[in-house]
């Protein structure tokens, strides 16, 4: 009896769409459509990550040559950023849960915040590779790449530290559109979180969104050793 | 636990998805999976016209020794365009988007696919991808081979790269969307006692291609989207001149180009599980073995891309290693075949049209896969790499196997789908004219090729010409066979015989619906209580269980 009368809530539920059983139902499918889109993302960033390790292994001396003039405090703090915005995510999605509604418009307006924050950081670090002609090829017309501001390590190429700079400029900037597209859910999801319509019954559409914004972090967290903290040894002690 | 119960059920509803809403609106907004199949059904048909065109001009100019009907350069971009709009447009989507769309969420007892509205967007965006290729075309076309390899493309050819990479690129999108809504509908939203082991092996065939759309399609994505910028921009990491590596292309874009092969024959494979089982009228023989030979097709046909590089300065080392992956995925292929063919033993066979498609698929399928095992092999691949005899052979697999499957496919559900038989006479007819059509084009490719004629050339040798006057005479005919099936499929739609719900007395759920279903499906959610392929009487194979006091006051619908 009881059961029924369970069903027949969930039914009525506004946000239970017409081919799903039950909010449970559609509950699971959202979130494993999301891990499932997720695993795309990591294969189509794998793509570029084989890439990279190919020529880091290939070109050893042009990649940290390259590496070493990225500037460390900047990715340091943007990764900083981007972790402590992880722990807000999750508390938007705790409070979503727990139906506290002001801690959830808190917490995400807080996200969105610290994600415009890493994209401002990574625009000031866009900017100076720009000032130092290190944009590769000739993404910027009549501007082409030059390595003279670079200190070159024995046996680094300048076609390959340029090489390094193209693969640098794929992966930031394509995590940087995932950042991008991360704000817009994000906002999207703060303007029905403060109408309220997200709670302990209903709250799929935070958690989803709370994966992406985690899946996107955990990208820069493997992009930051792998472009800023490659070889900084052998710049001061070779 | 409630009780079960069972209904008889309608055989035909007033209100079916076809004439449940009018208008062109209807149509372009719908979220049914059903309409969405139907959309589908009509741009890949498009798409393969366009692709038969730039076959008929390739046969046209090789009836010939000299270059005399086009130019090299046309040649070159009539090829490419033939590849990329059959591999791309046609092929890749052809089973999944139509059939898949139409059946994943009958066969299972659902309303429809997980996630509708991405359904829908799956579709605007093969068009979409579809237009930006179409204008590549227009604007000049491309030539460099479906296969893009750099440094051409990347820095030498002139004509339309970006254009046409940037349609695949768009188009794979839809791709990926298919695929994720069939995961996640196969894993969330099967009907009450649809357990794994009863879902029918097109569902299994159908998750396996869908793990392979996921997580190759992403690779192919990035692969075109850095040799458009490299292209473009003049940076690198595929083009010599700027230190990068073209065989790192090869690489990536055979990790998901030779994967997209098994997303072409999968689902075909899958049709053919059905239409084998079904019209012996017995199990499948080895039921699991089947479908975990889908599933191992799949994790097998991700290890074996390295065959493409044999001749590419990959080490010999790499080579043994990929040969004998390559070779390996022969099993779970002949698996399959092993086990259809068991399964036709003391069946009670009947030869409608869309089991001459199966069988014929089971010969073509044969022969494609054991010349596979050639040119898997180091030694003999690079006697034929680069020649007519790779031509045949993977016409074998995408048209022998990937087409004829469809077709058959197409007849077999045709009546749940239109809710009219198709003629049975002009289908048996074509079937055969197909595939002596088809046989006659492509078998003395394997010949030719195999005795050194290169491909990819508008002019050849003399000695040569007897296979491809042999060859063009073929495709003439198989183009006939094709237009036969397009002029009387679309005259059914019309004028052809009512279908029955259940035309063939088959078990599977989607044949315990009306014939066209209902926009939901079923009138009330089934509960499975049998096995895939578990034949009964007719009568009962009418009947489907519902889970007790749910309500049939919907099912009035049918009757008004």
């Amino acid at each position: 009896m009881a059961d029924s009368v369970a069903i027949k809530h969930e039914a009525s539920h506004p946000a239970l769409q017409h081919h799903f059983e039950n909010l449970e139902q559609q509950r699971e499918a959202a979130s494993l459509g999301m891990w499932v889109f997720l695993v795309t993302e990591i294969m189509f960033f794998g793509g570029m990550f084989f890439a990279y390790t190919l020529y880091r292994t290939k070109y050893p001396a042009a990649f940290a040559s390259a590496s070493n003039h990225l500037s460390l405090p900047l990715g340091a703090i943007n990764t900083a950023v981007l972790i402590f915005s992880s722990f807000t995510m999750a508390m938007a999605v705790y409070s979503a849960q727990t139906g506290k509604r002001r801690n959830q418009v808190v917490c995400l307006a807080l996200t969105i915040l610290l994600g415009v924050t890493f994209l401002g950081i990574k625009a000031v670090e866009y900017h100076d590779k720009y000032v130092d002609h290190l944009i590769p090829g000739r993404l910027i017309p009549g501007r082409p790449f030059s390595a003279s501001d670079v200190h070159l390590l024995p046996g680094a190429a300048p076609q390959n530290v340029e090489m390094f700079y193209w693969i640098y400029f794929a992966m930031t900037g394509m995590h940087a559109v995932h950042m991008i597209i991360g704000v817009g859910l994000l906002s999207v999801i703060l303007f029905f979180a403060a109408r309220g319509k997200y709670g302990p019954e209903y709250h799929n559409p935070v958690e989803i969104s709370g994966l992406y914004w985690h899946f996107v972090d955990i990208i820069w967290i493997f992009l930051f050793p792998l472009l800023y903290l490659l070889g900084r040894h052998l710049e001061h002690g070779g | 636990m409630k009780a079960i119960e069972t209904f008889q059920l309608p055989s035909a509803a007033k209100v079916n998805y076809i004439n449940a809403e009018y208008g062109l609106k209807s149509w372009l907004l719908t979220k049914d999976h059903k309409r969405i199949a139907l959309l589908y059904l009509g741009s890949i048909s498009f798409f393969f016209f366009l692709g038969g065109l730039y076959a008929m001009f390739i046969r046209l100019e090789l009836l010939t020794p000299q270059g005399d009907l086009l130019s090299s350069a046309t040649y070159n971009k009539v090829f490419t365009q033939h590849g990329i709009i059959m591999v791309f447009f046609f092929l890749i989507p052809s089973i999944p988007a139509t059939l898949g769309n139409f059946l994943v969420p009958m066969m299972i007892g659902a309303k429809d696919l997980a996630f509708p509205r991405i359904n829908l967007l799956s579709w605007y965006i093969y068009l979409l991808g579809g237009f930006i290729t179409i204008y590549a075309l227009l604007a000049g076309g491309v030539d460099t081979g479906w296969t893009f390899y750099a440094p051409y493309s990347t820095t030498f050819s002139n004509s339309y790269v970006i254009a046409a990479g940037l349609g695949i690129f768009v188009s794979g999108f839809s791709s990926i969307l298919t695929g994720l809504n069939f995961i996640v509908t196969i894993h969330t939203m099967r009907a009450p006692g649809m357990t794994w082991f009863r879902l029918p092996l097109f569902i299994w065939a159908h998750y396996a291609t869908s793990l392979v759309m996921v997580l190759g399609t992403p690779v192919i994505a990035i692969t075109i989207l850095l040799l458009a910028f490299e292209r473009l921009a003049h940076v690198g990491i595929f083009d010599p001149a700027a230190g990068g590596d073209p065989v790192l292309f090869q690489h990536l874009f055979w990790f998901y180009s030779h994967p997209a092969v098994y997303i072409m024959v999968l689902p075909s494979m899958g049709v053919v599980s059905e239409l084998i089982a079904n019209f012996s009228r017995k199990n499948v023989f080895g039921y699991k073995f089947v479908a975990f030979s889908s599933l191992a097709i799949a994790v097998f046909g991700f290890l074996v891309w390295g065959h493409h590089l044999f001749v590419a300065s990959q080490s010999v080392y790499a080579g043994m290693i990929f040969s004998f992956l390559s070779f390996a995925v022969a099993i779970p292929s002949a698996i399959k075949v092993f086990n259809w063919t068991a399964t036709l033993y003391k069946g009670s066979i009947s030869y409608d049209t869309p089991m001459l498609y199966a069988l014929g698929f089971i010969g073509l399928f044969t022969i494609g896969g054991m010349t596979g095992l050639f040119l898997a092999s180091l030694a003999v691949d690079v006697h034929v790499s680069d020649t007519y005899f790779i031509v045949a052979h993977f016409h074998y697999i995408m048209v022998g196997g990937a087409l004829f499957g469809y077709l058959g496919g197409l007849h077999y559900w045709w009546p749940k789908i239109s809710g009219r038989m198709y003629p049975e006479g002009w289908g048996r007819f074509s079937a055969l004219v197909i595939f002596v059509g088809f046989n006659l084009t492509f078998m003395p490719q394997f010949i030719a090729g195999y005795l050194g004629m290169p491909r990819r050339y508008h002019a050849y040798p003399p000695e040569f010409q007897v296979f491809n006057v042999l060859s063009s005479a073929g495709a003439s005919i198989l183009g006939f066979g094709l237009l036969i099936p397009a002029i009387y499929l679309v005259w059914s739609m019309r004028y052809g015989k009512h279908a029955e719900a259940n035309p063939w007395h088959l078990p599977g759920l989607e044949w315990r619906t009306a014939s066209p279903p209902p926009t939901e499906n079923f009138l009330v959610t089934p509960v499975v209580t049998w096995e895939a392929y578990e034949f009964a009487p007719p009568e009962e194979m009418q009947v489907v269980g519902k889970l007790k006091g749910e309500g049939l006051e919907v099912a009035d619908v049918s009757e008004k």
